[in-house]
This record gives structure tokens, sequence and C-alpha cells, in this order.
């Protein structure tokens, strides 16, 4: 029987989820989310998975209630967007302090006001310095196999960290794609038994989890969440090769498009990509030697490997589908962190797109393309950060 | 006490040995001191069960010396002991008398 | 079998919170736990919201609980354990787990009250099988006496503090007891540490039954009311004996007055004992001393109706519980 469907980025999500089998769920309804877990409220009404879930009242208690469950000892998961994952933020930094290995899918929304219910990155780069891992997903078929690679980093011995799945809000999340899934045995068989670190529920060993801590230890906790961190490229990286031997798809810390001989390129995330991957075709058949860097793993950000691969460019732009007003866009900023240590780095420009599911078209990456000639060929900049695809 | 370096901790904080604030004696706080007039105790066991720092020992349903370890001297004991024929079995003195 | 609810008895048994943490001198909440975990013959699972009770029996490596024990936030201390209470029943039905577990939170009245009230309710909507106690001192008294929902009117706090023109806090408190009860959750009671076999058998009972469960705790703060350091069970039960703070439980909707004082005290001799009313006293303020009475002479009659309409009118039988 063949494994192909075709389905939406949530539909293919929750059917990871179903695969994954989680022992709690919380769920609160928010668009473009509120759909992956009405599909997972299914399974479990049918009984196809032992989920237990915990319909909040809130996403603050979607967090907190995942909190409560992975501490006493089992899988959580929960998933959310854009003002729903603002909610959490307080609770974000106790599910990464307490090192509770929590799934959660982010389906990219924007943040009011005014309000807005589309896509855009304001959302998952909000929680960006929350402690959680973050991998980023360009179609259905990613988000459905980073979703199924994302417990074996979470949960491995050396990481015990939460992890974001994000995913585009409406153009992945509810647009019908090509997915090919992998049989339910050979997910369970991939994603393992559950290994409980310290768990509340055994009472034979009580513990307290969740102490006051005062200046004279609090430094040392967050160093050992920067311990973690450092590990999980690593940890990625494995798990992908073993990824790619159940499923023939390989994953890396990023993924790159005709960038080895580049002379100009474009970084950019999620389902832009696709678009700017097409363009791009275009101007190489004009002989414009241009590529593109879509990077998978945010947090942590793989600084060095980045470096190594754009710092032959005489021109590059970032494109953020999000702004952090008064400054460059969060993925501009961790780029160009990146490329500091090297000496013949290319001139980088920065352009905010996209936002509040604005539609980022093939026009959009050709004024990229063409504002990248012009720099690569003249090295002056008219303007460092821009909107692009905004009227005046 | 030598304090711990990140290596050595527990990661996300868990205390993994149950009531280890015994380690922590909080008798230092004491102003005022509960002093026990054993003719004067009836064992109803109030002290005990009112006592916020669990600072009166008790052997086989019996009360017997206040824990100073623990005690802060806070005199609800005394306050609450209905002592005997009037006579209370429990007097707060002042501390460092 | 239950540990019979003499203190003999329930001295012989170990007390599932340490010395050695660092509430006041006098304080009442660890006299709420304390007498929680005596009456529980389960094992028990807490969570804390921050506060007070939080902060000083678990800081640095130091913690006081001998039980499994949860902190996470301020506001979702509900929530949390309901992830905790949801967890072990799933691990149950999958039967990776079975020990029998009772899940109780102890949380603050600003915990409560306020920051975590949409949390409070949500769980017990949700019908999670815990017990949600209150320890309530009315003010937020771990940030330093801060005016909560809770706070007593006229009472003097430092984000109410009485002055010239305006003589401390100028409303009612929330009356939580009831809203709970209101969510027509099977069991709410309200209950006090200077009537200790009565909580003891309150707490019983509330872990008997399956389902969600609140209980609201009187837990005198000697700091915030500005009392004496040793007047904690004291003032419990003058504030039983004036009914500002009446016993009582509602089971499945029928409320039961558990104590009825033989003399109603005026409340001013819960008042007057603390600094947080002196203000009350002066002539100007009369008014106020005035208005609190009447306030708790119309909740007292409230819950006599009330109980006398379960007993389908017939007058409510005097029970004395345990001093």
């Amino acid at each position: 029987m063949s494994n192909i469907y075709a389905v939406t980025g949530n539909e293919a999500v929750a059917n990871a989820l179903r695969q994954i089998n989680p022992d709690v769920c919380a769920a609160y309804p928010i668009t473009p989310q509120t759909d992956l877990m009405q599909r997972f409220a299914s399974f479990v009404s049918d009984g196809l998975v032992d989920t237990e879930m915990i319909l909040v009242e809130s996403e603050h208690s979607a967090m907190s209630a995942c909190v409560g469950a992975s501490a006493a000892g089992g899988r959580a998961v929960t998933a959310t967007s854009g003002p729903g994952l603002a909610l959490m933020w307080e609770i974000l930094f106790v599910a990464s302090g307490m090192r509770l290995p929590i799934l959660m899918p982010v389906v990219n929304r924007s943040l009011s006001a005014p309000l807005n219910i589309h896509g855009d990155h304001s959302d998952a780069m909000g929680a960006r310095d929350s402690g959680w891992v973050q991998l980023w997903s360009e179609n259905a078929q990613e988000a459905y196999d980073n979703t199924v690679q994302a417990l074996l980093i979470a949960e491995h011995m050396d990481i015990r960290l939460p992890i974001m799945v994000c995913l585009d809000g409406f153009i992945i999340s509810h647009s019908i794609e090509r997915v090919e899934y992998l049989d339910d045995d050979i997910v369970k068989n991939f994603v393992g038994t559950y290994k409980p670190q310290n768990p509340l529920l055994d009472i034979q060993h009580p513990k307290s989890i969740g102490p006051l801590i005062l200046p004279d230890l609090y430094t040392e906790y967050k160093r050992t969440q920067h311990e973690a961190m450092s590990k999980v490229k690593n940890i990625v990286l494995k798990t992908a090769d073993d990824f790619a031997k159940i499923s023939g798809r390989k994953y890396s810390l990023f993924e790159t498009y005709r960038l080895d001989d580049a002379e100009i390129g474009i970084v950019i995330l999620n389902s832009a990509a696709g678009t700017t991957k097409d363009v791009i075709d275009i101007y190489r058949e004009k002989g414009i030697k241009v590529g593109l860097l879509k990077p998978r793993l945010f947090r942590p950000f793989p600084y060095e490997e980045i470096r190594e691969t754009l710092q032959h460019l005489k021109a590059l732009c970032v494109l953020d589908r999000c702004d952090s007003f008064g400054a460059f866009g969060p993925l501009y900023t961790e780029i160009a962190s990146s490329l500091y240590l090297s000496e013949n780095k290319p001139i980088m420009i920065n352009k905010i797109y996209g936002l509040g599911g604005r539609d980022y078209m093939p026009e959009h990456a050709k004024i990229v393309i063409e504002e990248l000639i012009e720099i690569a060929n003249t090295g002056k900049v008219k303007l460092f950060k821009d909107y692009l695809g905004v009227r005046e | 006490m030598k304090l711990k370096g990140w290596k050595e901790i527990t990661p996300g904080a868990v205390i993994l040995e149950a009531g280890s604030s015994a380690e922590f004696k909080t008798g230092s706080w004491r102003a005022y001191k509960p002093v026990w007039i054993k003719e004067n105790c009836i064992q109803c066991l109030f002290c005990w069960l009112y006592c916020p720092d669990m600072a009166i020992k008790v052997k086989d349903g019996k009360r017997e010396e206040f824990d100073y370890d623990y005690c802060k001297g806070c005199g609800i004991c005394a306050l609450e002991c209905p002592g005997k024929k009037g006579k209370k079995a429990i007097v707060m003195e002042e501390e460092g008398n | 079998m239950a540990t019979p609810l003499s203190l003999k008895e329930l001295s012989k048994k170990e007390i599932l919170l340490s010395s050695g943490h660092r509430m006041c001198s006098g304080c009442g909440a660890p006299i709420v736990v304390k007498m929680v975990l005596l009456a529980a013959d389960y094992p028990v699972i807490a969570c804390s919201s921050t506060g007070c009770l939080e902060v000083s029996t678990c800081i640095s490596h130091y913690t006081a609980w001998k039980i499994p024990w949860i902190h996470s936030a301020f506001e979702n201390a509900a929530a949390t354990l309901s992830g905790v209470e949801t967890m072990y029943k799933s691990l149950k039905k999958q039967g990776k787990l079975n020990d029998d577990i009772k899940f109780i939170a102890f949380c603050g009245d600003g915990g409560t009250y306020d920051i975590g009230f949409q949390s409070l309710s949500g769980a017990m909507e949700r019908g999670h099988d815990m017990l949600y106690i209150c320890y309530d001192n009315g003010a937020y008294m771990n940030t330093g006496i801060q005016r909560s929902s809770a706070t007593p009117l006229g009472a003097d706090t430092t984000t109410c503090p009485a002055g010239t023109v305006i003589p401390g806090k100028q409303q009612q408190r929330k009356d939580l007891t009831k809203i709970m009860a209101d969510h027509g959750i099977p069991y709410v009671a309200q209950a006090s540490i200077s009537n200790w076999s009565d909580l003891m058998k309150k707490v019983r009972k509330a872990l008997e039954i399956k389902g969600p469960k609140f209980m609201n705790i009187l837990a005198p703060c000697n700091r915030g009311w500005r009392s004496r350091n040793d007047d904690a069970v004291m003032l419990s039960r003058l504030a039983v004996e004036t009914c500002y703070w009446p016993l009582y439980e509602i089971e499945n909707g029928d409320i039961k007055i558990t104590f009825k004082p033989k003399e109603k005290k005026p409340l001013n001799e819960f008042l007057k004992t603390q600094g947080r009313f002196r203000h009350l006293f002066s002539p100007e303020n009369e008014w106020l001393l005035k208005k609190s009475q009447e306030d708790i002479d119309r909740n007292w009659e409230r819950l006599l109706r009330e109980e006398a309409c379960v007993l389908g009118g017939q007058p409510a039988e005097t029970t004395e519980a345990d001093q």
C-alpha cells in the first residue's frame, strides 16, 4: 500500500503525533493551529492512541499542564500559534529551565495589534531565547518529518530540552500537499519508549521540583542549559542520519540550494524558500550565480557551519518574516553574527517580508536578486534594512 | 560550605533528597524560648499539633523536649497550652537570659 | 485503615513537612499544610503556586517536603497539577503505574483568588481528581502585604494603605468558597486550624471523593495582620467564633455548617487584635466597622438559610466541632 497522501500541514503533523502516541496532550484552540488538535482529538476519541487529553482553558494552562505532565514522568505534547505562544511565554522558560522534553508544533502566526490570524514568524522568533530547541519546516513533508525526529532530540539524555517544530500558518497548515508517511510501526520503533528522568510520580523517591534559586546558584543552572544546547547540533545530525535510514529523506542543520558556486545568496526560512528556489532557477538560466540557504535548526543556531557555507558570497540578503522593531530582523542578526569572524564576508542586507500572511511572490524574490546583483557589482547599499512588498 | 559548580548540580534544579531542609537550623531566629514544665503537662499534644516548625519531639504518643534546633520561638504552643489546674506547662523566656 | 483522629495516634505518624523551612515565626500556613498531610492516609503529590509557602519550603537544595512536590509559577498551580494528575491517569491506564496517589495543591490567596483564578476554575471544570487548598492570609504577603481580592474591607495594606482620605481597602472580600461551590464540583469546604478535627475530617472526606475538590483554610499572617507571633490559632478561633470565617462544607451542592458558635462574638473582637484594622477604631471610620459587621451578619444569615433549605425547612441541628 502506498504511503503517499494529499494532506494539509496540520493533518500531517497530527498524524505524526498519532504515530508518536504521547501519554498526555494539552490543547487549546487558536487559528491556524486549531485544526491540528481537532484532528488529534479525533484520534483520541476513536481510541487510536493511548493519550489522555487535557482540554485546558488557555494556552498558558496548556503549557503549565505540559510542565506538570512531563515532570510527572511521561511524554507531553501541545501545539499553538501566534498569540497562544505569546501567552505561554513565561511557562516556556519554566519548561526549559526544568529540562522537560515537551514537544510543541508551532503553526506560525502574527501577533496583535492589529489583530491578524495569518502566518508570519513573530511568534516563534519572540520565543527564540526561551531555551527551546527550534526546528523550522518548509512544507508539510518537512513538518511531518521534523515532528517525528523532534522527540529523539528533545529526550536525548544529554539534552532533555523542550522542542518546537515550526510551520507556516495557513500557507502550510491549511494547504494540501503531497506527503509521504512512514509506517506506524517504523515511527513507533524510531521514537522508542520514554525514559523518564527524576519523575514526580515515583513516590518511593520523593523529589522537589521547582525550587527558589538565589544568585549563588542561578547562573550555574543556566550554564547547564547552555551546555545542553551546545550538544543539540550533533544529536540533530545523528537523528537526521537515523531518519534517512528509515525514510530515505536527508536532513541537516540547514538546507542549501545552488549555493556552492554562488556569488549572491538569499537566506530565508520556511515556506517562502520554495518560491525563492524557483526564482533562483530562472536567474541561474540567465547565468546569474545565485543560491539559497534555508535554516532548519534555529535554536541552537549553527553559527560555524553557516559561516563556512556563506562566507564566499559577495552579497547576501536575509529575509525575515517578522520585524524586530528598531533593529535588524532576528534571522539577519544571527547570520551577521555567523559571518562576523569571517575575513571576506559578503555585504548583507535585510528585508522584512510576508507579515500577517502577506503573500511572498516570485516578483519579491526577483526584486531581491536584482538588488543583490547591483550590490555585488557596485559594492554600494541603499538601505541595509527595508520592507519588501509594502505599499508607500 | 563550598558552593557547587555547574557540573555538580542536578539538571532542572530537581532536589532529590526529601526533607533536606532539616539541614537548615532555624533555632537561631528565636528571641523568646519556650520552656516545658513537665509537671504541668497533661499530654494534650496541642503544642505538637500547632507548632508551625515541627519543633516538638514526640515518642509513643507523648510529647518530649522541644527541638531547639528548629523552634523559632513564636509562642503559639505556650498560648494554646491548657496546662494543669491553671498552671501552664509551657512558658516563654527571653533568649540569652 | 485510616489513622484515628486522636492527637495521640496522629502524633505517631511522620509529619511530611520537615523542620527547617523558612516561614516566619508563628505563620499559620505551615500549620495548614501539616494538618492536611497528617489527615491524609494516602501517598500525596503536592503542587504550590509561587508565594510564601513555596519560597520558604523549597529554596536552593533545601526542601521541607517529604512528598513529591512541584512548583512551576504563580498563576498556574491548578493547571500544573492537572498535568501531573493526567499523566498519572494515562500511565495507570496503560498499566505503567500501580500506586494509588492523591493530588493536593497548596496555594495562597493571591495565587488562588486573583492571578490563578482562571487556572483553578478551568481545572475544577475539567474534573481533575485533585484537592485544591487555598491558605488564605488575605493579601500578597510574600511581596510585602499588598491588597488581594481576599483582603477584608477596611484592611490596611501596602497598596491600600489607611490614609487620611482613604481608610484602607474599600471593597469587600471576594467570597471564593461560594464561587467554587457554584462550579458544581462535588466538594467544597471552609476550615480553620483552630478547629483541627473539623479540618482533618474535611480533608479526609475530600480525599475519598473522586473529582475536583476545593478547601479554603484561613492562615493568619502576623506580619501582614500586624498581630502577635503567638496568635495564629487564637485569631483563627476568633475568626470562627465571630463568623468572619464560618466553617461549612458543600457536598454535591448541599451545604452543612460544621460549627455554630453558641454565642456569635462581635466582629470587633477579631478586628481589634490586628494592627491592619487599628484605624477602623477611630470615630471617623466607625461606619466601616458597622458595614463590616453587617456584611458578616448577612453572610452568616445567608448560610443558615441555605442550610435550613437543605434540611427541608427544619431548623438546622447544632453541631460543634472539636476545638
